[in-house]
């Protein structure tokens, strides 16, 4: 039993805001700066470019490369091996987006309840917490900050075992269209197939916020991450929606085993700001 | 192939540079732009409905969708790039009625949107979405005129100089976002 005090999950949550927020990821901004090379359309070459601009005077600054500093969104993988001591986790969690989002100037956008009255909590919590119990006595954290352009266009359908592969297709295609400019693209497509519906939208979460350029580990889902990939790229959509070859960055697939009657599709996209930040505790 | 210099424009519009903005055509603003997204322009049409007067004249002016980072110490504004506007739409037409000549923002617009917007000779531009840092240089001043209790939703003035856009919807209904991906898809 390793004991970790709640006030380092505290202080790491609220490190992990301001960098996730501020600093575009190495990974992210090396596939913005191969798509600049790739781009046929002077306009999208253009935009790419003042992409990489943007993420240059985000981090010079540390002001937010963008204003939609999102509802923070918290992947923790938990060793079973680890006593939390001094605090509660959620709590010590949210401590650290109150302080995140404050010192570090980061937007609020978190309202209270949804529907009747809408406020704004004033700090950006409670944080979208999603917990793991692992084997060892460590804490890894991944903060994804989730703005809205692209979260609101999430899909998720309950395809039957007969729709298959074109279903797929089908779906994430029309997510990607039906989104277009609104997402900001160039986007980072996640999808997740299988489980059930709760799980398959878990999992398209967990797709988008991996990191640029990693692949799933069966070669059969890997090569269809290539294929949607070539597909979305053909939609002539293309950065900020203006036209081009570079809608998406890349499409990740995460699969999970699901019922003998089900096809569960979910597709959660990331802007090109496909912010992640990752600590170990 | 390069493209055209970007063409300077003041805001508010007239009639004559709302008219005469193409679809596609990239432009540099400076002047004044109104900041306003869901929430401000839920209470400009309960204003407008109830035929009580308005926290600003909207005859002329330019909408930028906008809710931005707060401000560091010293500075004028955080982050501060486009939101999406199709969640404008339900309001759009009311306000272009008012008088509203213009919008800055990203993505799609409805059909009755670009025919109000035809009917009253008003653009919609698009600046980058997530390119809020880089926006923000060319913002010089940000003031609430009303509801400071929406924060980042609050109705505001911006002073603007070289604020870069691209018009995507004109005056006429051309629509950029069809004409720019049309060359580029292969499916």
């Amino acid at each position: 039993m390793r004991e970790i005090p709640a006030a380092a999950i505290t202080a790491a949550v609220a490190e992990l805001a301001v960098n996730a927020c501020c600093r575009l990821p190495d990974d992210v901004r090396a596939a913005i700066c191969r798509a600049r090379d790739t781009e046929p359309s002077p306009v999208g070459r253009g935009i790419l470019e003042q992409l990489e601009e943007n993420a240059a005077i985000a981090a010079a600054e540390t002001i937010p490369l963008c204003q939609d500093t999102g509802l923070a969104v918290i992947f923790a993988d938990i060793g079973q091996d680890v006593h939390i001591v001094g605090g509660d986790f959620t709590e010590a969690v949210n401590a650290g987006v109150r302080r995140g989002y404050a010192e570090g100037y980061l937007r609020k956008s978190s309202v209270a309840e949804p529907l009747f009255e809408r406020r704004n909590t004033g700090d950006n919590t409670p944080a979208v917490i999603h917990v793991r119990i692992v084997p060892g006595d460590g804490i890894r954290l991944r903060l994804a900050p989730k703005g809205a352009g692209s979260e609101n266009k999430s899909v998720l359908q309950m395809l039957v075992p007969a729709d298959g592969m074109e279903g797929v297709r089908a779906v994430v295609l029309g997510a990607v269209e039906a989104a277009g400019p609104s997402s900001c693209p160039p986007m980072v497509v996640g999808v997740g197939i299988g489980g059930t519906m709760e799980l398959a939208c878990l999992l398209a979460k967990r797709a988008a916020a991996r990191d640029l350029g990693s692949r799933n580990a069966d070669a059969r889902y890997a090569a269809l991450e290539r294929e949607l990939l070539e597909m979305l790229n053909k939609t002539g959509i293309g950065p900020q929606g203006l036209g081009g070859s570079t809608t998406a960055l890349a499409v990740h697939v995460e699969w999970a085993p699901t019922h003998i009657a089900s096809l569960p599709v979910a597709v959660n996209i990331n802007c090109h700001a496909a912010r992640h930040a990752e600590a170990l505790l | 192939m390069s493209a055209p210099q970007p063409r300077r424009i003041r805001a508010p519009f007239d009639d004559a540079t709302a008219r005469s903005l193409r679809a596609g055509e990239r432009v540099l603003i400076s002047g004044v732009l109104l900041a306003a997204r869901d929430a401000a322009h839920k209470r400009l049409v309960a204003l407008l409905e109830a035929g009580a007067p308005l926290p600003v004249d909207l005859d002329g002016q330019v909408v930028y969708y906008v809710g931005p980072s707060p401000a560091r110490p010293g500075r004028v504004i955080g982050s501060a790039g486009p939101t999406t506007a199709g969640r404008m739409d339900a309001y759009t037409p009311r306000l272009l009625d008012a008088g509203l000549r213009g919008m800055i923002g990203k993505g799609y617009r409805s059909p009755r949107v670009v025919d109000a917007m035809v009917a009253h000779g008003a653009p919609y531009l698009a600046a980058i979405g997530g390119a809020g840092a880089l926006i923000a240089r060319s913002i010089r001043s940000y003031t609430v005129l009303a509801w400071p209790e929406l924060g980042p939703e609050a109705l505001a003035a911006m002073e603007v100089e070289d604020f870069p856009a691209i018009v995507v919807i004109d005056s006429m209904g051309n629509d950029q976002y069809a004409l720019g991906q049309r060359p580029y898809r292969r499916l």
